[in-house]
């Protein structure tokens, strides 16, 4: 950097000391528990706060300061990027499709966690952990802000993004973010921190931000990398607080290890879950392929997994439940996803379509166990009948796991044969799962999951129709009805990328790299 | 034993930390993606100040390496000195 | 009550039959996954079996190439997993089926496009 900085007379670990835990005080006008009223409920027991220590020693000086760098940096990347009309230059116009998806599901996740870790950073009366998540909490708003701010250039030439907001609070597959979220958002401190810190982000943030980026510069779209590697910058800080925590927590009390393994096997699941949406990408939406999901998920989640629970495994902890059939789900669950939004392309608000034949010839011999037996033969169907002009077009409404509310599209671990199904009963009505492991999250607190809002269900109860519209009228037509409600316009944000309005103007416009020249 | 690794933004602020972790871990691994630099290890990988000093010939803040920083695996350890990843087990 | 609060959870459930015009069914094709999730239908459970194959299954699944040469009388019928004889023209609701039940069929020998199940 420019500016000369003296030398600290004070060690890094003196400044993080007197900026963090010697900043605390025992309060006399109110009790300490009146002023962090809700530390206690969850049953996590601490004896001494100042045995949880940041490696990274950040201190709030050096945080401004770093962070203001970065910022500087990255805009001058994305104004670059619009300036320099860089959304010409993508590899392909389906690539946009990848912006969209994630400016509806990821971006207003972001923002939730910045308002999850505001109120952690309230409530814990650890000062050195409270200023971490105060830290995170700034940096998810920074996230939202960077991605929307990114986004926003796209979304002066292209459809699907003008909407996130609502979309996200109506649309049936975006439920499945938005209860993630709300379910974070729901919980208490220590499980926020523990869950989203260390089982989302310290798990399985890495292929989202760190291998899907990377194929995202591949196809041209320097300004979408810079955001994702930039902010990944900040989640390495965050998942460094989570695996601290929960080393921390561990030593602290023993009681506390049967809470913390509960936390880790639920938010494993359910954050592995929500990334069924890049396993998706990294196959299907970033039309010049690098890496597959399956080796992105070798290089970022199941290789530094193990390794992680290796060491934890010395304080108690075990791999989370769902472990082994989430290594089993990378054959599947890409070519599962794409398979149920292509059908469903019509209620979605962005486009998709049928590979290319050279690029189901790569997902052939990337996923040599699976995609020829059960995958390849249904979009080869689809193909065909692109040619012979028709569609598959789903027109039912699907039934959704009651926690991660993703349709029922997953198979039984070790085949892509049999749709998974589980149910149990609470209080006199019968639940449905994708998994075991959905069920158990809904058996362990079934008060929280028996109240979940299942799109599926509100429209099949008429609750997702603009004012005024009845069912029983001339020429009703639900579907139609229900996007009008989710403010999506069929045939222009959603179907068959062929012929879309995107599709028309990135050819008019010369956009787009030649494949045979774009090869590396 | 496990690897632990680091990446960072491959640009020309980071090529000297790249050669500096080269230079400081023998066993260490360079792979290079569109736009990512990734290095791995077995058990241990140490970043020291005073080898990216001599690289870049100035004064280096360790905390500077947060700038290109994209993701990293392992227990932390950090000073003013140097920054180093390992795996107990 | 499990779940941990910082006081009284009083809530209620969305999905009670009541709040439905008709009890709520899933159904779904095995190995049919083309259409890659069950079915959300709401129905009377004083429809026959018969009925369910004559007027919901062709608008539900008549896309498939293979749905024209199912032959029913030889399919499996199952209510969740578990596989029942089927008397077509009693009741949904005689066969055992209420809100929020699971019925799948299975058509042995069609095992989707090209075998892939899909």
């Amino acid at each position: 950097m420019d500016k000369r900085v003296e030398k600290n007379k004070h060690t890094l670990h003196d400044l993080y000391a007197a900026m963090t835990h010697d900043l605390h005080w025992e309060t006399t006008y109110q009790p300490m528990d009146k002023v962090f009223p809700h530390d206690r409920y969850e049953g996590i027991k601490v004896h001494d706060w100042e045995k949880w220590q940041d490696p990274f020693r950040l201190t709030s000086d050096a945080y401004w300061k770093f962070q203001g760098e970065k910022e500087k940096r990255l805009y001058a990347v994305v104004d670059a990027f619009a300036q320099n009309n860089g959304q010409l230059g993508v590899s392909d116009g389906r690539y946009v499709n990848l912006l969209k998806l994630f400016i509806q599901a990821i971006t207003p996740n972001e923002y939730y966690a910045h308002r999850s870790f505001a109120q952690v950073g309230r409530s814990l009366r650890g000062d050195a952990l409270r200023i971490a998540t105060q830290m995170k909490s700034a940096d998810e708003l920074r996230h939202f802000q960077n991605q929307t701010h990114a986004i926003s250039n796209f979304n002066k030439y292209f459809n699907g993004m003008h909407h996130a907001p609502q979309w996200f609070d109506h649309a049936w597959y975006l439920s499945v973010s938005k209860s993630f979220a709300e379910d974070a958002f729901s919980a208490g401190p220590f499980e926020r921190l523990i869950g989203l810190s260390f089982g989302f982000d310290d798990l399985l943030t890495r292929p989202l931000f760190a291998s899907l980026m990377s194929a995202v510069a591949h196809n041209g779209d320097l300004s979408a990398v810079s955001v994702g590697f930039t902010a990944q910058s900040d989640t390495s800080r965050h998942m460094t607080m989570g695996q601290e925590a929960v080393k921390f927590l561990l030593q602290q009390d023993a009681a506390n290890l049967t809470i913390i393994q509960r936390w880790i096997d639920k938010w494993f699941w359910r954050s592995y879950r929500l990334m069924t949406f890049a396993a998706m990408m990294q196959d299907y939406m970033v039309p010049k392929r690098m890496m597959s999901w399956k080796e992105g998920w070798d290089m970022f989640v199941q290789k530094p997994g193990e390794a992680l629970f290796a060491e934890l495994a010395q304080l108690g902890l075990r791999k989370p439940k769902g472990w082994e059939q989430a290594c089993d789900g990378k054959h599947h669950i890409s070519h599962q996803a794409w398979n149920a939004y292509y059908g469903f392309g019509h209620t979605l608000a962005f486009h998709t379509w049928v590979p290319e034949i050279a690029e189901l010839d790569w997902l052939s011999q990337k996923y040599p166990d699976s995609f020829d037996r059960w995958y390849r033969p249904r979009l080869e169907h689809y193909a065909q009948l692109h040619a012979a002009g028709q569609r598959l077009n789903n027109q039912s409404v699907p039934m959704q796991c009651q926690t991660c509310q993703f349709p029922l599209i997953f198979t039984e671990q070790g085949s892509g044969r049999w749709t998974a199904y589980r149910e149990t009963q609470h209080a006199g009505e019968t639940f449905h799962f994708c998994s075991d492991h959905c069920e158990e999250i809904f058996s362990n607190e079934p008060e929280k999951y028996s109240q979940a809002n299942l799109a599926s269900h509100q429209i099949l109860q008429g609750q997702c129709y603009n004012a005024g519209v009845q069912e029983n009228t001339a020429g009703f037509d639900r579907q139609a009805a229900v996007l009008d409600f989710c403010q999506i316009v069929q045939g222009h944000d959603n179907g068959d990328f062929k012929n879309s309005e995107d599709a028309l103007n990135f050819e008019n416009w010369g956009a787009g790299q030649d494949p045979q020249e774009a090869q590396l | 034993m496990s690897n632990v690794f680091i990446a960072f933004q491959s640009n020309e602020d980071s090529r000297p930390l790249v050669d500096a972790i080269v230079a400081d871990n023998p066993e260490a691994q360079v792979v290079y993606s569109p736009g990512l630099v990734k290095i791995d290890a077995p058990g241990r990988l140490v970043i020291k100040r005073e080898t990216i000093e001599e690289q870049i010939g100035r004064p280096y803040d360790l905390q500077q390496l947060h700038i290109n920083l994209v993701t990293l695996s392992g227990n932390i350890d950090e000073d003013d000195d140097q920054f180093t990843l390992s795996w107990k087990h | 009550m499990s779940v941990a609060a910082i006081g009284s959870y009083e809530h209620s459930t969305h999905d009670a039959v009541k709040n439905f015009a008709h009890p709520l069914l899933y159904v779904a094709w095995d190995e049919h996954m083309i259409f890659s999730a069950p079915c959300c239908v709401t129905i009377s459970l004083s429809t026959s079996l018969e009925d369910v194959v004559q007027k919901i299954l062709p608008e539900l699944y008549g896309q498939h190439p293979q749905f024209k040469n199912i032959n029913w009388a030889r399919v499996q019928w199952f209510k969740s997993a578990t596989m029942f004889t089927p008397n077509m023209t009693a009741s949904l609701a005689e066969h055992g089926f209420t809100h929020k039940s699971v019925l799948r069929f299975r058509t042995p020998g069609l095992e989707g496009i090209r075998g892939s199940c899909g």
